[in-house]
């Protein structure tokens, strides 16, 4: 198996759109970079290519609008081949990685020194990429030795204030012993295997977060790919330029889930790709799917990667050019589909083109486009995307539906550094949308309609049972949130404790209606100032529940705090993004004045609670742990 | 010259690796004559041919390139003795 990104296209003019990148305005040339960042080229293109975005960036300085982090790669070997392929991984998913290599050797002595230039770094992901030699090589190495001194490294880096990727060890050593080399205690291959069990066993308590290395080794090129001994030997590098491009990318995936810039939804096409033949042609008994043909388990496979992408949270969503009463027959009538019409979160079969119908998607779902991917056996359609809307990741299929499953699960575009119960309920929440967006579409008056959801809100202050939730909210939230500011576990446990003396205020909001639980919704964090007023510091929502008056039963609640509080007035402020643009003139719908607006787009914003008075609304608030609320559906 | 292929394709690894379009080799030419090869780009260099002309070099056969004559030299020998017999 192959250690090429195989899900990314190739481009035969790569060197001709290079040239022309670096002559365009630096808005247009990242858009053009993000684009050649998306081609599969080989690790020399690609050196090529960073080098020409790093001269750009040095001379015309990073775009502001994309989100931006500081990652500090740590290690005892000779790194420095990987990190063109760290950025250009994150400039391939909209996020610009700022990369600090520390000393070969030297990450003990740079974490513990205050006066290291790793510590002027600041960086927000600490990257320890430490080699099996260095961490098993020697004879008296031992497991749980080796997981103390990691231990301490990782303290240091929370201490930084970053997060902690860290490599699992690289299984490139022989054995000596043979099929049972565990049994011999002092092996450095069975030193390294117990390592990495021990690593999985303590991530969570350890509070780090794995690049599973010796798993993509098993998964993808094995280890003669992975690990050259001449290279080593020559100049330590333990992971080959070969697999750079690899390893890269799967920095980059988890440096995209960090910003919150991982994929949500997964689109499927129908015909070849969900099951083989052509159902207006074929009919439902003419299709190939299922048991008894190697073709129709191909398919079959697929099916079943989706089905449970979805029960971990990601959404499924059809785009095909069919007759909707035939596109929908296989999910209601055949026997052997997997995955059924309730699985499905927007369903589109129709003639339009296929861009429109993406758009479609991503606005039912209330998800930017970019959080789409888009699986289709048909080159033209991928095409077609790929130049119509380049922010949807296309991924290249084969022509063998036996390897559709594997390039799109190696593509990772779906990276979570860590699962909540909301990211399994999340499939059902969208599906429960559609159908509200459906009696949205009926109901004659918005009143109407917002009563007949029968909404109840509930709020709390931010607590330990919502925490993960919260943090996560407030890392990946990118659309309705008026700062973007983005906040470390500890920052927001530092808040909770202000909020306990007084400095600060906080909400959490949960929203259910007669078609389920949302879940948390809404979260905002605001300070009190010096002379008492407050001040917002985080103010965002899920887009699921816009347009349900939960902004407005927002600001009555904070209203209501601030008063409590005996504050005299709000202040908010509006950072702009690439991607929050629908709540720029949010604080001027909710009667704020406005204070200040300045050059880069930022607007202050104040509120005279004295003359505030809550506008009504169609949904019933309920104070106290909104976890705790019980569950009404009704089906 | 009848290993002028192999110039050509240098020519174009050289370009990527060292981000130079205007790069054109000679049997002379040496380290000192482009600007960045040091031991560092010389590792990801060798590794470049390696990658792209599919052969694989010696840990020994690394230590003694004095230009880029003596190079071609050695992948033209490595070229020959994998060639396929027809």
């Amino acid at each position: 198996m192959s250690l090429s990104l195989d899900w990314l296209s190739e481009r035969a003019d790569f060197s001709e759109l290079l040239a022309s990148a670096q002559t365009q305005p630096p808005a247009q040339a990242f858009e053009s970079f993000r684009a050649l960042a998306n081609t599969r080229v080989d690790f020399v293109r690609a050196n090529r290519l960073d080098k020409a975005i790093q001269r750009f960036v040095a001379s015309h300085g990073a775009p502001g609008n994309l989100p931006s982090i500081k990652v500090a790669v740590l290690g005892s070997s000779t790194l420095s081949h990987l990190l063109p392929h760290i950025r250009l991984a994150g400039l391939r998913r909209g996020v610009l990685v700022d990369i600090h290599l520390g000393d070969y050797g030297l990450y003990r002595q740079e974490l513990a020194d205050p006066t290291s230039s790793l510590h002027a770094f600041k960086p927000d992901v600490v990257l320890l990429a430490l080699d099996a030699e260095h961490v098993a090589g020697h004879s008296t190495a031992n497991a749980e030795a080796a997981i103390e001194n990691l231990r301490s490294s990782w303290k240091a880096a929370h201490a930084l204030g970053a997060i902690v990727l860290q490599q699992t060890i690289l299984p490139r050593f022989l054995p000596a012993l043979g099929n049972n080399e565990d049994r011999l205690r002092q092996s450095p291959a069975a030193v390294v295997r117990r390592i990495n069990a021990l690593l999985r066993e303590t991530a969570v308590a350890d509070n780090i977060y794995l690049l599973a290395l010796d798993e993509w080794v098993t998964l993808a090129g094995g280890i003669t790919a992975w690990f050259d001994p001449g290279l080593w030997h020559l100049s330590k590098h333990e992971i080959a330029h070969a697999a750079a491009p690899f390893y890269g990318d799967q920095v980059g995936r988890m440096l995209a889930a960090i910003r919150g810039r991982s994929s949500k939804c997964l689109v499927l096409d129908l015909d070849n790709t969900l099951w083989g033949g052509v159902i207006g042609d074929d009919g439902l008994e003419g299709i190939v799917l299922g048991q008894g043909t190697a073709a129709g388990e191909a398919h079959l496979a697929l099916q079943r990667y989706a089905k449970r992408l979805s029960e971990r949270g990601i959404i499924l969503a059809v785009c095909s050019k069919n007759d909707e009463h035939n596109a929908l027959a296989p999910f209601q009538k055949h026997p052997e589909m997997i995955l059924k019409q309730g699985d499905i979160a927007c369903f589109v079969a129709n003639w339009q083109d296929k861009a429109e119908n993406l758009k479609h998607i991503a606005r039912t779902l209330n998800i930017g486009i970019d959080s789409l991917v888009f699986v289709d056996d048909n080159p033209v359609e991928r095409g077609l995307i790929r130049r119509e809307l380049p922010q949807v990741a296309v991924p290249e299929l084969p022509d063998d539906p036996a390897l559709y499953v594997r390039t799109v699960a190696l593509a990772g575009y779906f990276e979570a550094l860590d699962i909540t119960a909301e990211d399994r309920e999340r499939a059902e929440l969208y599906r429960q949308n559609a159908s509200r967006e459906a009696l949205r579409a009926s109901a004659t008056d918005m009143a109407g309609f917002l009563d007949s959801l029968q909404m109840q809100l509930a709020w709390a202050p931010f607590d330990q049972p919502g925490f993960k939730r919260i943090v996560q909210l407030i890392n990946k939230t990118n659309q309705f949130n008026l700062t973007t500011r983005r906040y470390t576990e500890a920052q927001v446990a530092e808040v909770m404790r202000g909020e306990e003396e007084g400095r600060y205020v906080t909400l959490q909001l949960r929203l259910t209606d007669i078609y389920g639980d949302n879940g948390i919704i809404g979260l905002v964090i605001g300070h009190l100032t010096p002379r008492f007023d407050l001040e917002i510091d985080v103010w965002l929502m899920s887009c699921r529940v816009l347009g349900r008056e939960v902004e407005q039963a927002t600001l009555n609640l904070l209203a209501a705090r601030a008063i409590e509080l005996g504050c005299q007035r709000l202040y908010g402020t509006y950072i702009p993004t690439e991607k929050n643009s629908m709540v720029k003139d949010l604080y001027s719908k909710l009667g704020f004045d406005i204070d200040e607006a300045r050059e880069d787009g930022t607007t202050r914003w104040s509120l005279a609670l004295a003359d505030f008075e809550a506008r009504p609304l169609h949904m019933q608030l309920i104070q106290g742990a909104p976890w705790q609320t019980t569950t009404s559906t009704v089906s | 010259m009848a290993n002028d292929h192999i110039y050509r394709q240098l020519d174009e690894i050289f370009r990527d690796v060292f981000d130079d379009d205007t790069i054109t080799l000679t049997p002379e030419t040496t380290a000192a004559d482009i600007d960045g090869w040091d031991s560092v780009a010389h590792v990801d260099l060798i590794v470049s041919i390696e990658t792209r002309m599919k052969i694989k070099f010696k840990t020994s056969e690394l230590g003694n390139l004095h230009n880029v004559g003596q190079l071609v030299g050695i992948i033209e020998y490595k070229l020959e003795s994998t060639r396929q017999p027809a």
